[in-house]
């Protein structure tokens, strides 16, 4: 027993003094890092100073609201946009399209975000459609399947639960295995709403990521899903719908169903508006702004 | 008095130490509680409890997680009846019957199946059992109507998996408390005249009987917990929990939904995390217990 509370004792110093050691070595290495890191501090002040003076000196605000599909879009626009203009701060707020708009109208906001056309009593309150991007989404089945061709009506049913197999659109007899994507996500949105089957959808899978969906829908035999346009490879088959390929140009051109605009409404023409927000759109036509829109799986408009 | 100063600041050290664990239980329980229970009063207790229809993106939502409680039950329970009698004969096996060489080989691949990330369980779960699935959903449902084939991502598949991810807990677990069972019991019985078999189901088993209550209730919260791997093998479409049907478990369902949610539909989701941390609650207590009752004795 006593021997047993001596050797407790013995360990408890030991890691005391252990504790201690490292303490003190602790406080060099601290004392080290500010120093590095002081240095460190200094050599960045530098360059932004020299950034501030180099580049524009356009100071402000910028506030966008609306379509939730957007907000990858906004984000990485804004965080590109906001490192070119140091003294321009982009708050962006996703409330849905028509709320956006009513922002707008309002003129709480700069910007008014929408993921449609804007409607005729939208455009008589004086807010002005600028398409910045266009959105499409692409149909897709596994290699084997023999359907290249699909009416919206029929992958309308088909997502309703109405059509089950693939021998009732004039394919080969195979089970369809309905796959979509988790509530929330904006492709979902975006197909559920072109597609006037919102919250009608019998899925049989719910995945959680455009890699996912692509995947399942390769390896499983019978499988129909819906991705960005962008991801669609040589792993699947890209359905034509109402005869029309899922192409860019397709979309382009204004014929492909699953498409969308999204718009960044401002209110008057954007030459009548005040100087961050014409950077704001200069910036988007501009090269670096073209390549943030290739980046998030869009479409430049011409 | 030096030597007391630094006893002091030894206490000190461990004492700190110790307040970190709880410190960080005290402070995700309390966060759980504070995020997850403003929806319940928003959408009304037994409306998101006991509601059948999860559509939280809807003009009207609901947000109905029922079926999603259900099938985290059923889910956990059925892997828990199909790995335990495997785990536990393989602690047998591990204990009582093989020798040094066998038994380092098995132990071994127990060891190694523990080291595996679900991820992995997750996604040979996709690229394997997933088509075998489909092939017997398509076999069972040949000519039956109203049937939603799946391709074969499916509640039997997420079981499967789960049932293979608490072995290793169960199994462990299992065969240090069959290894604890003092050798006299087993000679005495012996000794009466009582085979080998006899033995360890009637006398080693009973002996070491809350030893694997330990194991299976923490096979219980593994099964509970578990998100990855089920998100990749279940479907993930809200539905009753049938064998062939696609399921969403309350783990998958923050997995998978926590990215764009918004508004209520995110505070709902923090209660259906609220709601599995009840259950782990509940787990870990009923483990507390065979502990001490595993102590008392």
């Amino acid at each position: 027993m006593k021997k047993k509370v001596i050797a407790a004792l013995t360990t408890a110093c030991l890691m005391a003094t252990l504790f201690s050691g490292c303490g003190q070595k602790e406080v060099t290495n601290d004392q080290a890092d500010n120093q590095s890191n002081s240095a460190t501090a200094d050599a960045t002040n530098d360059g932004a100073d020299q950034e501030v003076a180099s580049g524009s000196e356009l100071t402000g605000t910028l506030t966008l609201a609306g379509s939730t599909s957007m907000e990858k879009l906004c984000e990485a626009m804004s965080e590109s946009f906001m490192e070119a203009n140091p003294g321009v701060t982009v708050t962006a707020e996703y409330t849905g399209s028509g709320a956006g708009l009513e922002s707008l109208a309002a003129g709480s906001v700069d910007i008014g975000n929408a993921s449609r056309g804007l409607k005729d009593e939208e455009k008589e309150g004086g807010s002005v459609e600028n398409i910045v991007a266009l959105d499409g989404i692409a149909v897709i089945t596994d290699k084997e399947n023999t359907v290249v061709d699909i009416t919206s009506e029929d992958l309308a049913k088909v997502y309703k639960g109405e059509v089950t197999n693939w021998s009732e659109l004039g394919g080969e007899d195979e089970a369809i295995v309905v796959i979509g994507r988790e509530a929330g996500s904006g492709t979902r949105d975006a197909f559920e709403e072109l597609l006037e089957v919102k919250d009608a959808c019998v899925y049989a899978q719910e995945l959680d990521s455009t890699g996912a969906v692509l995947a399942k829908v390769a390896s499983t035999p019978g499988a129909i899903g819906y991705v960005s346009l962008d991801v669609v490879d040589d792993t699947v088959i890209g359905l034509k719908i109402d005869g029309v390929e899922p192409t860019e140009e397709q979309i382009l051109a204004g014929s492909y169903k699953l498409q969308r605009p999204f718009v960044m409404a401002t209110k008057g023409e954007i030459s009548q508006q005040n100087e961050v927000v014409k950077a704001w759109f200069d910036y988007i036509n501009s090269e670096e702004g073209k390549a943030v829109i290739k980046k998030v799986g869009l479409i430049i408009p011409q | 008095m030096k030597k007391a100063f630094i006893e002091k600041t030894a206490n000190l050290i461990f004492l700190v130490c110790a307040v970190v664990a709880i410190f960080a239980v005290c402070a995700i329980t309390l966060y759980m509680f504070m995020k997850g229970a403003p929806a319940l009063g928003e959408v009304g207790v037994s409306d998101l409890l006991f509601g059948k229809v999860w559509k939280p993106t809807a003009d009207s939502p609901s947000y109905g997680i029922l079926f999603i409680v259900l099938s985290s039950i059923v889910g956990t329970g059925m892997a828990v009846l199909l790995g335990v009698p495997i785990g536990l004969m393989t602690a047998v096996f591990l204990s009582e019957i093989a020798g040094k060489r066998i038994g380092s080989v098995v132990g071994g691949a127990v060891e190694l199946l523990a080291a595996i990330p679900s991820v992995i369980y997750g996604l040979v779960g996709m690229m394997l059992l997933n088509p075998l699935m489909y092939q017997l959903e398509k076999k069972i449902y040949e000519g039956v109507e109203g049937h939603q084939y799946t391709g074969g991502a499916n509640m039997l598949s997420a079981i499967m998996v789960l049932a293979i991810m608490i072995l290793p807990t169960v199994i462990s677990v299992s065969t240090s408390s069959l290894k604890a069972v003092p050798d006299h019991l087993k000679a005495a019985s012996l000794a009466l005249g009582a085979t080998r078999e006899q033995t360890i189901f009637k006398a080693v088993i009973p002996a070491a009987k809350s030893g694997i209550l330990t194991g299976v209730v923490l096979g219980v919260g593994r099964a509970l917990g578990e998100a990855m791997a089920i998100n990749m093998v279940a479907g993930g479409a809200v539905n009753l929990p049938l064998p062939f049907n696609s399921v969403r478990t309350l783990t998958t369902q923050i997995v998978s939904e926590m990215g764009y949610a918004q508004g209520l539909h995110r505070r709902v989701l923090f209660t259906v995390g609220l709601v599995l941390y009840l259950f782990i609650m509940i787990v870990n207590f009923i483990l507390l217990r065979a502990r001490k009752k595993e102590v008392a004795k």
